[in-house]
């Protein structure tokens, strides 16, 4: 029996590919995936153990309002520089050195900012003259930058810009760009960019001047004296620091730096898992298809076995030793095709932005045993139903004309069976969404078995739906493309099960790109509808990249205009009230000129009365708080001091995004309660409103400010909205991968089906159809297979789409037309694409040979 | 019932209107030693509205000789021309629409598509090649094949014998020069067979069809106006009106 399922396998080869290519893309995307963050990770361990090599503790600043990373602006606050000298002199420290690390955009010869594509622009302080051995930078060419005309730029930036020693670069530190000489070139860590990120280094003293830090140090790195362990360093240290300060060894500084990137890997590679998962989803329906045809059109074969004496038992194991043959050979070429798509993955990330380190590959033993047994797995699961099906068939086939699988004892429950799978998938996933106290693990398990068993439901019910939607779907064709089109139309209804099983797998892709699509577009339309009640001014200043703050000195350039009536910037910054943390903006009263929110309490002139203490707060955190006007709230700083304020006015945000943070107090009670206040956008009113010859006078007026730009409402809107679509494409790709699985069960359908209808096509050819003519029928069978797709994956998308945005408490709900229409049209030329071999091979039947075939 | 015993020109009496002459043909399969003839230098032609039987053992060469005759399969050598074209230089693009302007086909296990109707089936040439039914004439060919009745059943819901009117019906219904029937009763009892030899012979009668039957049983055979009796590649006997016991002691002759 083993070898004749192996026999039978190679005898089957092409099949057996066909099959196959659906576990290797998925395998492969596993292995990718895994490949890809475990580099990436052993290369930023790399780098970050490099950079604290020779440091046995490091002293940093701490917000005082705890340790995740800060919302805006990414940076601690800073702690006083007589903290170096006390350092100094504890007995353990042989050796400290304070520095400043700071953000700061390198402006290239076009007078733009140069991206690090997503990755900050850092800035960092050297001692040119002092001791190196704290010093993570390393020069490749140059000298260490010394005075306030000097800087050093990373290896990366010089080499993708071709600066050399010598030349001027522009930097924005705070304020305008200001030219600097380049007097060294350095790696960090022994590498020339942290992922993408540029940096730009100057000596001590000028970096405490451009970034307003004198008397203050961002960092001090310490060497124990001989004997002193890092432990006992860090001991002696804690007691002496400032609430803003904190001290770790340096190996725990190193690991919290991995942790934190690695925080972030840890994201991206569960999110690209998930997309691997959907595609091994769409891939078991592929395989149970393509098994389920084969074994249809072996009956006679497994009728002779069983006529022989097979027992049922070996039916079965035969055909699941086909189908683990072809998950291990699939699983394997899955594995180092990944190693291939890693490299693909990470080309991807960098188009979209997100350039990441890259060191040598890792290729972990957990990659290798998780990709095998995956693809193994789900290929003998996929293939139980149809090797379940193959013992159910009757030696007595053997000898009988046209035998066919006798259908399940089930089979007459298939459409209940179907409506109650729905049913308690939908049930579950309302659990996952609506029920309270429950944990996000849970939550997202319970959604996530829930969509997949309503797709396993709409598959078992498609076979019911298939005959009419092949009717309807089908009428185009046979109306206009002659007896192919309908003889298409009848093939496609032919063997509902067959077509349905192949429509569920597109399905399943089409209705994740259309959930993907409706979310999106309620996202953008609520923005648009927000925006549009929000936005009174005639211009808004924003970072270049649409969401950085922006150096309040660019609002002010703005300022001195004529013509230029009203600037008005929104300070952003973090805040801790009532024990968790909450956005903290600054207006001052002439924001209401160009922003404009209901009040529930309070009018447009609320603030320009905020005064010292004064404060707004929006709608939803009064409600959640108890705060009416008068209210007391108490609102703690990064710096660790608290704002004792008071309660003036409760606007009412619009549904697509507020403008306005938790608590807003006054721009002068923000600048000083926080280090380096910024904007996240300021609104500019100008005599004669929105003009090409404004613009044209404001950007000019910006020239020494590339990191901000003026934008109009509408501009405004599609720049904010450039996020939400580079998102959307990075989706729309990755859930390409489960859609070119779900064409190859197109293919195996059609190739089967060829196969299975070769005495038939002869006839037609016989009877005077054109090669012409047997393609075009095959290529609108496929089409029709295709449209029937998406006439189930689009409405199951947008009901996934309605139940999210109903538990996420969307604002709003639209259906993107123009966007499903192209995925109709996707199908289409998808349908078009899975036809062509199939249809070549149908159309190349020898008449005669066909006629003749058993 | 007279017999033309070794007839000395190959052509026959109805060469001068010929709708089908086939000159010298020969067909051989593989090469080298292997290399197999099926046929060994066949001539024939048959006239209009004339009924031919090829007859032989299997192995003999006779469904070589209709597939080449058909344009299905291509002869080493020879030349075969119907309605005055010579068909075994054409691509396959002429020799498709050769098939649906000139040949018509019956099949021993019947070939009609399981999704479509017996109406649909019989009228599918025409729809393929983008023709609309003559109502009257599709009628009355439903009416005289006798599935007028069963028009709108599919070929599960029909009879071995229904399934192969729907055939012949399929096959008449572009009303081709010729028709080819390969073993039509072969796959039907005697008494189903015999009906459907019948309405052979009929549409022979009636529209002066002309035909070329490939068969194997006497019975079937005693309906054509001649029968070419084939043995290893060769036409070794042509009998005109031949009675079951002539064809009876002919195929014995040639099988022993």
């Amino acid at each position: 029996m083993t070898t004749v399922a192996l026999k039978g396998l190679l005898g089957r080869k092409l099949r057996a590919i066909l099959t196959a290519v659906a576990i290797v893309l998925g395998v492969a995307m596993i292995s990718g995936t895994y490949v890809l963050t475990d580099t990436i990770k052993a290369a930023f361990s790399t780098v970050f153990t490099t950079v604290y090599a020779k440091t046995d503790a490091v002293i940093t600043g701490k917000s005082a309002l705890g340790n995740t990373p800060n919302t805006n602006n990414g940076l601690p606050p800073s702690f006083p520089e007589s903290l170096l000298a006390k350092v100094q002199r504890l007995p353990g420290v042989a050796a400290a050195t304070g520095g400043i690390s700071d953000l700061a955009h390198l402006v290239g010869r076009d007078g733009k900012v140069i991206s690090g594509h997503g990755a900050p622009a850092l800035a960092f302080s050297v001692h040119p003259r002092g001791d190196q051995r704290f010093n993570p930078l390393t020069l490749v060419s140059g000298t260490w930058p010394v005075g306030g005309r000097q800087v050093a730029i990373d290896a990366h930036t010089a080499s993708k810009e071709g600066y050399k020693v010598g030349e001027t670069i522009g930097v924005i530190a705070r304020g305008p760009v200001t030219r600097y000489t380049i007097a060294g070139i350095v790696k960090i860590g022994g590498v020339s960019s942290l992922g993408g990120a540029t940096m730009a280094i100057f000596d001590f003293s000028t970096a405490q001047r451009i970034f307003h830090k004198e008397g203050l140090l961002d960092g001090i790195d310490i060497a124990a004296k001989p004997g002193v362990k890092p432990a006992q360093l860090v001991r002696e240290i804690t007691p002496i620091l400032p609430p803003t300060a904190q001290v770790r060894t340096a190996q725990a500084q190193a690991a919290q730096a991995t942790k934190d990137t690695n925080g972030f890997l840890s994201i991206i590679n569960d999110f690209l898992l998930a997309f691997a998962g959907v595609a091994l989803f769409v891939g078991t329906f592929v395989i149970a298809n393509t098994l389920s045809i084969t074994i249809a059109q072996r009956t006679r074969e497994l009728a002779t076995l069983r006529t022989l004496g097979a027992t049922r038992r070996q039916v079965l194991l035969s055909v699941l030793l086909e189908a683990l043959v072809i998950g291990v050979l699939a699983a394997i070429a899955g594995l180092f095709l990944g190693l291939g798509l890693a490299k693909g993955l990470n080309a991807l990330f960098v188009h979209f932005g997100i350039d990441l380190p890259q060191a040598g590959t890792v290729f972990a033993t957990r990659t290798i045993v998780v990709a095998l047994a995956v693809g193994i797995v789900v290929t003998l699961l996929a293939a139980l139903r149809p090797a379940i099906r193959a013992t159910r068939v009757a030696p007595i086939s053997a000898v009988r004309e046209g035998a066919i699988l006798p259908t399940s004892r089930f089979a007459r429950f298939s459409v209940a069976a179907a409506l109650l799978t729905i049913g308690a998938a939908l049930a579950l996933m309302l659990i996952g969404l609506f029920v309270g106290g429950i944990s996000t693990t849970d939550r997202l398990l319970a959604l996530g078995i829930g969509a997949a068993a309503v797709f396993v439901g709409v598959a078992m019910l498609a076979k019911t739906l298939v005959p009419p939607l092949a009717r309807w779907l089908g009428w185009p064709a046979a109306r206009f493309a002659g007896a192919s089109g309908s003889l298409a139309r009848s093939n496609a209804a032919r063997n509902p099960q067959r077509t349905a099983s192949t429509a569920s797998a597109l399905m399943i892709g089409l209705a994740l790109v259309t959930l993907v699509a409706v979310l999106a577009s309620g996202l953008k339309t609520t923005f648009e509808n927000a925006v549009n009640s929000v936005f009174k001014g005639d211009y808004a200043l924003t970072a270049t990249d649409n969401f950085s703050p922006i150096a309040v000195s660019s609002a002010n350039a703005l300022k001195k205009l004529p013509g230029v009536t009203v600037v008005s910037g929104v300070r952003a910054g973090e805040g801790k009230a009532f024990g968790s943390r909450i956005g903290v903006t600054g207006v001052s009263g002439d924001i209401a000129k160009v922003i404009t929110v209901e009040w529930q309490d309070g009018s447009q002139a609320t603030p320009g009365e905020l005064g010292r203490n004064g404060s707004f707060v929006s709608k939803d955190y009064a409600k959640k708080h108890h705060l009416s006007v008068g209210s007391p709230i108490a609102v703690e700083t990064p710096a660790g001091a608290t704002m004792s304020l008071v309660v003036k006015g409760v606007f009412a945000p619009p549904k697509g995004g507020s403008p306005y943070g938790d608590v807003t107090i006054s721009t002068a009670r923000f600048d000083s309660a926080y280090q380096n206040p910024q904007n996240v956008y300021a609104f500019v009113d100008i005599a004669g409103g929105v003009t090409p010859a404004n613009t044209a006078k404001l950007n000019a007026a910006l020239k020494a400010f590339p990191d901000a730009k003026i934008a109009t409402a509408s501009e405004f809107k599609k720049n904010q909205e450039q996020g939400i679509d580079t998102l959307l494409n990075l989706l729309y790709v990755l859930l390409s991968l489960s859609i070119v699985i779900s064409l190859f069960g197109i293919v195996n359908t059609l190739v089967l089906t060829v196969f299975e209808r070769t005495r038939e096509l002869g006839m037609l050819r016989a009877v005077g159809m054109t090669r012409r003519q047997v393609r075009s029928m095959i290529r609108h069978e496929s089409i029709l297979t295709a449209l029937i797709g998406a006439a189930l994956g689009i409405p199951v998308g947008i009901v996934l789409a309605l139940m999210v945005g109903k538990a996420i408490k969307y604002p709003a709900f639209s259906i993107p037309v123009g966007t499903l229409v192209v995925f109709i049209v996707a199908a289409i030329i998808a349908g078009i694409v899975a036809a062509i071999f199939p249809a070549r091979r149908a159309g190349r039947l020898n008449v005669l040979e066909a006629l003749q075939y058993e | 019932m007279s017999t033309i015993e070794e007839q000395a020109q190959p052509h026959g009496p109805a060469a001068r209107d010929a709708v089908i002459a086939a000159h010298d043909l020969t067909r051989r399969y593989g090469e080298g030693e292997t290399a197999v003839d099926a046929l060994r230098g066949v001539s024939l032609s048959v006239g209009k509205g004339e009924l031919v039987a090829v007859m032989g053992p299997s192995g003999s060469g006779k469904s070589t000789l209709m597939h080449i005759l058909a344009g299905l399969d291509t002869p080493t050598s020879g030349t075969v021309e119907i309605a005055a074209t010579e068909i075994t230089t054409l691509s396959d693009g002429e020799l498709t629409r050769l098939r649906r302007e000139h040949i018509g086909f019956v099949f021993q296990f019947f070939n009609l598509l399981p999704m479509l109707t017996a109406e649909e089936n019989v009228v599918l040439p025409l729809s393929i090649a983008g023709e609309k039914p003559d109502t009257a004439w599709l009628d009355e060919l439903l009416d005289r094949t006798g599935i007028a009745r069963r028009r709108s059943h599919r070929p599960s819901e029909l009879s071995g014998g229904e399934q192969q009117r729907v055939a012949i019906a399929r096959a008449l219904v572009t009303k081709p020069t010729i028709l080819f029937a390969d073993e039509p009763t072969g796959n039907l009892d005697s008494k189903t067979g015999g009906e459907i030899l019948d309405l052979i012979r009929s549409s022979v009668d009636t529209y002066g069809q002309t035909i070329v039957m490939v068969t194997h049983e006497a019975r079937a055979a005693v309906i054509a106006d001649r029968i070419f009796f084939i043995a290893d590649g060769l036409i070794v006997k042509e009998l005109a009106g031949a009675s079951t016991e002539d064809v009876l002691t002919e195929m014995s002759t040639l099988s022993s």
